[in-house]
């Protein structure tokens, strides 16, 4: 248990999971008080990326400690969670960034004149 | 040999993610994690039809550390922004022209750019091969723009031929 662990590591965890609780945190008021929609879809991305990345830190350096093998599997997690969040950021933003333009609000770059729509020509 | 295993890296990219989920580096693993893997890479091939090719591996290492130490000091950055009682940064679109075309390291740029809290990918423009980029805290659109084609498109475009 927890009581068992040497104190340096008990020390190096804790910091690690607190900093990456509070990083992660950070983004999640950023979320609720940011103004506008472009400015929250940072938030998260700390809990995703440092936030995240140090609690799972936290654990892999517990388990490589307590059970004596090198636990590394919080590396593939980390891995999925930061290739899978641009598809989800790129979608809410680009659906966003659509509405914006055909409601034609301010502040939102304009839409490039000539639009190429890079499909695949249909094989018939 | 190219009908077996038409993505080498893509293979040994897998077969080691595997492993790494499995914890353990048995024969049974391995035996089975490469099936798997060869299976992929074949299914992978009807997507990604060209060959993938890695240049200069060790300049991926580098990137990896560069991108690493941006995304913390990025983190820290952000963070300090929103324990501000009154978060107020001086956000801002950007639209950067782009040398690079290779479709990985364009994936590997917005994974970058997206995992950094600072910055966030929106949208990418094939035709005019710009990319539009909204900044948490923008102080100098040039500086910014001339810093990501400097610490990481220099890089990319060594990698990928």
């Amino acid at each position: 248990m927890i009581s068992d662990l040497p104190l340096w590591l008990s020390i190096l965890v804790s910091a690690f999971v607190v900093l990456g609780a509070l990083l992660t945190m950070a983004g999640c008021f950023g979320l609720v008080r940011l103004k506008s929609f472009y400015l929250r879809i940072h938030g998260p991305t700390m809990g995703t990326s440092m936030g995240g990345g140090l609690i799972l830190l936290a654990s892999a350096i517990y388990f490589t400690v307590t059970r004596e093998r090198l636990v590394v599997h919080e590396l593939v997690i980390f891995l999925f969670v930061t290739l899978t969040t641009p598809v989800t950021l790129m979608l809410l933003a680009r659906a966003t960034l659509f509405r914006d333009r055909v409601e034609g609000n301010e502040g939102v770059p304009k839409r490039p004149e000539k639009i190429e729509t890079p499909a695949a020509p249909l094989k018939t | 040999m190219r009908r077996l295993l038409p993505h080498p890296i893509l293979a040994g990219f897998l077969l080691v993610l595997w492993l790494v989920l499995q914890q353990s580096a048995g024969l049974g693993h391995i035996i089975f994690g490469g099936v798997i893997a060869i299976a992929v890479s074949i299914a992978a091939s009807a997507i990604i039809p060209e060959p993938i090719v890695i240049r200069r591996p060790w300049k991926f290492v580098q990137l990896i550390v560069v991108a690493g130490l941006d995304i913390i000091r990025s983190n820290l950055a952000v963070m300090s922004v929103l324990f501000h009682p009154r978060p107020n940064p001086t956000a801002g679109f950007i639209e950067m022209d782009l040398t690079l075309k290779n479709p990985f390291a364009l994936a590997i740029l917005a994974v970058i750019l997206t995992a950094t809290p600072g910055s966030a990918w929106l949208e990418y423009d094939r035709a005019r091969s710009t990319v539009l980029i909204h900044v948490f805290d923008l102080v100098d659109e040039a500086e910014w723009v001339a810093t990501v084609k400097k610490r990481y498109e220099a890089l990319l475009l060594e990698i990928f031929p």
